[in-house]
């Protein structure tokens, strides 16, 4: 068993790992019970929607998954701060 | 299968170590996610995802494309800091908006929070005791 | 100087951001600094407060301490995970300290820290009288968490910042 097949298993395990974890993400959100646990498991699903991306791009050699990812981190972000002061005031823009 | 196995096998197999490693963190930290009762709990939980998980995870990333390209391959450095200096502010941003939504009476809050004490009417000396908060509601109804 | 690069570290850490996203280039390096220049001057206009940073020596010192500290308490956040909840092992809690740090730029780095650092949980601040509210996961894991903070973070802190 060579060493790039270890590699190749590892990264199969990783991307089920990630996508199981965005499962149970998705759970969270639909179950709530409250906002504040919806926005958490949100944010969540986005850094683990990104790591998802850069091992794709690693799975195939491609830098341009890189970007993507990039984009879903600061799409992350500002959602949930968004989402975190809507809850705080009941309002985005004061 | 050949950027793999064009790798060099001691650094394939570290690379699989910090991926392996970085996936289960990220794992980890959603299945505290479902299995904790309260939401100050379930708040600890992703920053095992956005700490170590992510960091794993983007060192075998840099190492890799470092190894095919036969360069520095710096870039993921950018998601790294980025990483460092958003999360918690996200989740600071959750935690103060849970604390003011728990202590709003209208709101019907089911978790038992500190009060909050204004400035002027905070005693001096040792800080409160809150040992009875934070016990937490059960997640369920 | 000061006119033309009022913000040094924000500028700085831009062109960096700007480099290691696109190939080196001469040509990427003079858009690059015109674009934290401009940023510069837009930060300045916001009137912040610009960090004053004393000690440089002890920056390390402190990123190795909360690398280290985030290491340990990943490890012992994952058995808590591992163990579930109401399990009699670990208790968690809220609790509230007094910090002595009053600037501003050394409180938001210990907020960072604190937020990252898994286990803990900022929640509150109060500026005035300086209490802090904070959540812990495993409160059994320290003896005394206002002595933990005081000697460990804000001390470096201080040195830093103040």
């Amino acid at each position: 068993m060579s060493a790039g097949l270890i590699l190749q298993y590892a990264l199969s395990y990783a991307q089920i790992a990630l996508i199981l974890s965005i499962a149970m993400t998705c759970w969270r959100m639909l179950r709530g019970p409250r906002a504040q646990d919806r926005v958490l498991a949100i944010d969540t699903m986005y850094i683990n929607a990104m790591l998802l991306f850069l091992l794709i791009g690693m799975g195939n050699g491609n830098v341009f998954f890189f970007e993507s990812a990039l984009v879903i981190a600061i799409l992350g972000f500002v959602t949930t701060v968004c989402a975190a002061k809507f809850l705080m005031r009941g309002e985005v823009i004061e | 299968m050949t950027h793999l196995e064009a790798l060099p096998p001691l650094a394939a197999l570290l690379i699989a170590l910090l991926v392996v490693c970085g996936s289960s963190l990220a794992l980890l930290g959603s299945v505290g996610l479902v299995r904790l009762r309260s939401f100050y709990q379930r708040i600890h939980a992703p920053t095992l995802c956005y700490s170590y998980g992510t960091f794993l995870i983007i060192l075998a990333s840099m190492a890799m494309f470092s190894l095919a390209e036969a360069r520095p391959v710096l870039h993921e450095f950018v998601i790294g800091g980025f990483m460092l200096i958003t999360p918690p502010i996200s989740l600071l941003m959750l935690g103060r908006a849970a604390l003011r939504r728990d202590r709003d009476v209208k709101l019907g809050h089911d978790e038992v929070v500190p009060p909050h004490i204004p400035a002027s009417e905070a005693p001096e000396g040792a800080p409160r005791d809150l040992t009875r908060y934070g016990a937490g509601p059960s997640d369920e109804g | 100087m000061r006119q033309l690069i009022p913000h040094p570290l924000l500028s700085g850490s831009l062109v960096l951001m700007w480099l290691l996203l696109t190939r080196f280039s001469p040509g990427h390096l003079v858009l690059g600094s015109m674009i934290a220049l401009l940023a510069g001057w837009t930060v300045e206009r916001l009137t912040l407060a610009r960090p004053r940073i004393r000690r440089w020596q002890a920056i390390p010192r402190l990123a190795g301490l909360v690398a280290w500290d985030i290491l340990r308490s990943n490890i012992s956040v994952a058995r808590v995970l591992l163990l579930g909840p109401n399990h009699p092992d670990y208790h968690s809690g809220f609790i509230e300290l007094r910090l002595t740090l009053r600037d501003q730029n050394a409180l938001a780095l210990l907020a960072i820290i604190l937020a990252a650092t898994p286990g803990t949980a900022w929640l509150e601040y109060d500026r005035e009288s300086g209490r802090l509210l904070l959540h812990v996961l495993d409160l059994r894991s320290e003896d005394d968490w206002q002595v933990l903070i005081r000697d460990r973070y804000e001390r470096l802190l201080g040195e830093i910042f103040e």
